[in-house]
């Protein structure tokens, strides 16, 4: 009876989205918007909820309940099968949607409200179409006659607790890019177009590249765990789809900054905030759409493909058009000489918008030339590092001296000498870098001093804005606390830049690895590591069997630790992973796992020493702590709404008495 | 199908050899050559060779018994004597230029391999343009300050010294 409450639920919530369509023209007043939107979000966390009961019961009745749970997997598995499929993970894009609606409907405006009753009816209406695909072709509640009485079980490589929260996490970066997209629509139409929309876009910008962020470095994590041969990034056109958001999302609150401060760039980023939804929404088409497998394979079943399309091409058409409508009104204020803060912010934006169109042809290119010539070529991991790895390196080696440079005209000379002590750093690094390691390609020490450089950078201009040994510590002390904290999050977030490149050079430079058979009491030596297999023995989980291996590992510091690794098997769909055995130091990871069983009672083992690799995770976390640390800034904080009786009172006395 | 397709369609989930019965490094220690030179390069040439029924992955990471022939192949032409070039020629004569990782240059990539230094070159020349011609033109010289600002200015910056 449940389920079929969605319609309910859904319909409520796609009446109130559409409801909100007509503040766009029509002023009405922002307490309406705030109450659709409720009235939206409401429906929406109704339909879930019932999605969610229905997984939790394991209520086979329902068609994707019976296809991705098991009435033997762990709850919180159960709950996070309601999103591991297409149906259940459209509602969940529609929830968080509706939720950044209500969310941005309720904060008090940066803009004028005129603007902000535009922005939030665009925010609020644009959820419509998915709420309609959800009814029209893609029902998450479709019923299965008759019920299963056992379900299919959910992917036992999804059974991961990264990966349960990893969709939701990503889609909330995903989804929060539109609110910038409403801001830059309502803006351009209300011929608003000012300082205040970018401080109106910035505190969302953060929050929503933090939670990409976020859900991009716990997919790569899940990734490097549980796929069993410890690779972290593919050039996946799945990761690209959400590594090309984050690249124009990351040009796109670089460029607001500029706009917030000096009414500059105002037309490219409005531009970039267009963009960079437009490029949450191609990810979905790529990856809902199935024709990333094939181009055929998207044409046999092309129902749910073509709708997505159809609302990529009406938003992104629409936006495009309204820009290219409006943006020649637009005038871009604030000049500036090359060599400034905005000129600096001008090349980042430069850099990270061609490497965003590197990696977008590189994704695209295979499926537009099979669909025009029916050629088929491969476009993988050394296409993309040959195109994209060229243009970071010079955007990386310039980034420290964006923050020491002034607004409208800087002097690099000066900002050279600030960054003096921080290169001698970075070159001291790569020389011992290179006098420790025994081999390796050239360029590793080169990438050594890279991620020093950044993150000495970063420090630098901290030590330089508190005025580090300059004054009594103390003075030095209480200039840190006063020091902005868009300064304290710019500098974490660039030196969380600096530690994951020295992991990803550390990894792809310096890895080890051992390929061979053993046998328990075998022994093999890699990286100093030596590596003993203990014990074989057999064992019995909740939801699947597994042959365990014990390993007894001398570390390089002479202790001793044990390590398992081993082969599972998951009979409800006779499904079998390997489960890699870790010992984690910050140095580098020992990655234990096994192959397959040989007939003469030896086993195929693998180990791996990756150095350095947690550093990407760590300089990830480090990025996400930087963009969190600049929302909490004073210019960027999102107030509450006041009350409308207040605000009246306030405004009254605002005007001077005669 | 209906698993392999609610797979597919996993909502931005870093998946890749996902459809596959079981991910794992696949060079096994039977296919590893007794010459270490040679293994280094059936190594090398393996990174950039596709693995033909996984998605986007590589015959050296994958578990595929397809991607295990074609390892052995790759180290059976080495051992004969091919040269790199030679084993990359042989590989996609039989299976086509879809086995390539790094999609040759030639008249149907022309635009994928260029389009992004090109691309560069333009934004990065019309910018430097724009920034040469911005330079001519002289800002407005700004307007002295009346004595009430002179004061407002004295008084922010013997602040600015207490600081």
């Amino acid at each position: 009876m449940l389920p079929e409450l969605r319609v309910l639920f859904l319909g409520l919530a796609l009446a109130a989205s559409l409801l909100q369509v007509r503040g766009g023209w029509a002023d009405i007043a922002l307490e309406r918007q705030r109450f659709y939107a409720g009235l939206q979000l409401a429906g929406c966390l109704g339909a879930f909820g019932v999605l969610l009961w229905t997984f939790a019961a394991s209520d086979f009745s329902v068609l994707i309940v019976a296809e991705n749970s098991h009435t033997t997997k762990p709850l919180i598995y159960k709950l996070s099968g309601a999103w591991g499929n297409h149906e259940g993970s459209a509602l969940m894009w529609a929830l968080i949607h509706a939720f950044y609606a209500f969310l941005y409907a309720n904060t008090a405006p940066h803009v004028s409200r005129a603007t902000k009753q535009k922005a939030s009816s665009i925010i609020g209406a644009l959820n419509a179409p998915t709420l309609l695909f959800i009814l029209a072709a893609s029902n998450p509640f479709e019923r299965l006659a008759p019920a299963a009485l056992e379900g299919q079980g959910l992917n036992p490589l999804l059974q991961d607790p990264a990966l349960a929260i990893h969709p939701p996490i990503l889609y909330a970066g995903y989804v929060g890019f539109v609110v910038p997209f409403g801001i830059a629509a309502a803006a351009i139409l209300s011929k608003s177009v000012n300082r205040t929309v970018a401080s109106e876009v910035l505190p969302w910008g953060f929050s929503a590249l933090a939670l990409l962020t976020l859900g991009v470095g716990l997919g790569s994590w899940w990734a490097y765990r549980e796929l069993g041969w410890g690779g972290w990034w593919f050039w996946d056109p799945v990761e690209n789809a959400s590594f090309m958001p984050w690249l124009a999302g990351t040009a796109l609150l670089h460029s607001a900054i500029v706009m917030e401060k000096r009414e500059g760039l105002k037309v490219w980023t409005v531009l970039l905030a267009i963009i960079t939804f437009a490029l949450s929404l191609l990810g979905t088409f790529l990856v809902r759409s199935g024709v990333l497998t094939s181009v055929h394979a998207f044409a046999t079943d092309p129902e749910r493909g073509l709708f997505i399309l159809i609302i990529m091409i009406a938003f992104v058409g629409g936006a495009f058009a309204l820009f290219a409508w409006r943006a020649p009104l637009l005038r871009n204020g604030g000049v500036f000489s090359p060599i400034s803060r905005e000129g600096a912010l001008v090349l980042n934006n430069l850099f990270l918008s061609v490497a965003c169109a590197a990696v977008l042809i590189g994704t695209l290119y295979p499926l537009a030339l099979e669909a025009v010539t029916g050629q088929k070529i491969s476009v993988g991991p050394p296409f993309f590092n040959a195109t994209f790895l060229p243009l970071m390196i010079p955007l990386l080696l310039v980034l420290p001296f964006g923050p020491f440079l002034a607004w409208k005209r800087a002097d690099v000379a000066g900002a050279a000498e600030r960054l003096l002590a921080a290169g001698l750093f970075a070159v001291l690094g790569a020389v011992m870098a290179a006098s420790l390691a025994e081999r390796g390609p050239w360029l590793a020490p080169i990438g050594v001093a890279l991620g020093l450089w950044l993150i000495a950078g970063a420090a630098s201009e901290i030590a330089f804005r508190t005025k580090l040994f300059k004054v009594d510590l103390s003075e030095t002390w209480r200039r840190a606390c006063n020091l902005p904290r868009s300064a304290w999050g710019t500098a974490i977030a660039h030196a969380g830049v600096g530690v994951t490149v020295l992991g990803v050079v550390g990894e792809t430079a310096w890895k080890d690895e051992y390929i061979g058979l053993m046998r328990p009491g075998d022994q093999t030596e890699i990286a100093d590591h030596m590596v003993t297999l203990e014990s074989m023995r057999p064992h019995r989980g909740p939801n699947y069997v597994e042959d365990v291996a014990r390993f007894e590992v001398t570390t390089p510091d002479g202790l001793t630790r044990y390590v398992e690794a081993s082969k599972r098997l998951y009979p409800a769909r006779n499904f079998p992973t390997t489960e890699a055995g870790m010992i984690e130091r910050l140095a580098g990871d020992l990655y234990v796992t096994l192959g397959e069983p040989q007939e003469d009672g030896t086993q195929t083992v693998r180990v791996f020493y990756k150095p350095l690799v947690n550093l990407i995770w760590i300089g990830t976390l480090f990025m996400i702590a930087g963009g969190t640390v600049s929302l909490t800034d004073r210019r960027l904080r999102v107030g509450a709404p006041v009350p409308a009786k207040a605000r009246r009172r306030a405004e009254v006395s605002a005007i001077p008495a005669e | 199908m209906t698993s392999l397709r609610s797979l597919v369609f996993l909502p931005f989930v870093f998946l890749l050899c996902i459809t596959l019965a079981a991910p794992a490094v696949a060079v096994n220690p039977s296919e590893i050559l007794d010459d270490p030179k040679l293994e280094e390069r059936a190594r090398d040439l393996s990174t950039n060779l596709r693995c033909l029924v996984c998605q986007n992955q590589s015959i050296d990471d994958s578990d595929a018994p397809l991607a295990r022939d074609l390892r052995v192949l790759v180290r059976e032409r080495l051992v004969a004597g091919d040269s790199n070039d030679e084993v990359i020629d042989f590989v996609v004569a039989r299976y086509g230029e879809f086995v390539l990782m790094t999609p040759r240059f030639a008249g149907h990539t022309v635009v994928l391999w260029l389009a992004a230094p090109v691309l560069l070159l333009v934004a990065g020349g019309g910018l430097l343009i724009l920034a040469l011609r911005r330079r001519g033109v002289k800002p407005a010289k700004p307007k002295e300050l009346d004595a009430d600002e002179k004061q407002k200015l004295a008084r922010l910056l013997s602040e600015e010294a207490k600081v």
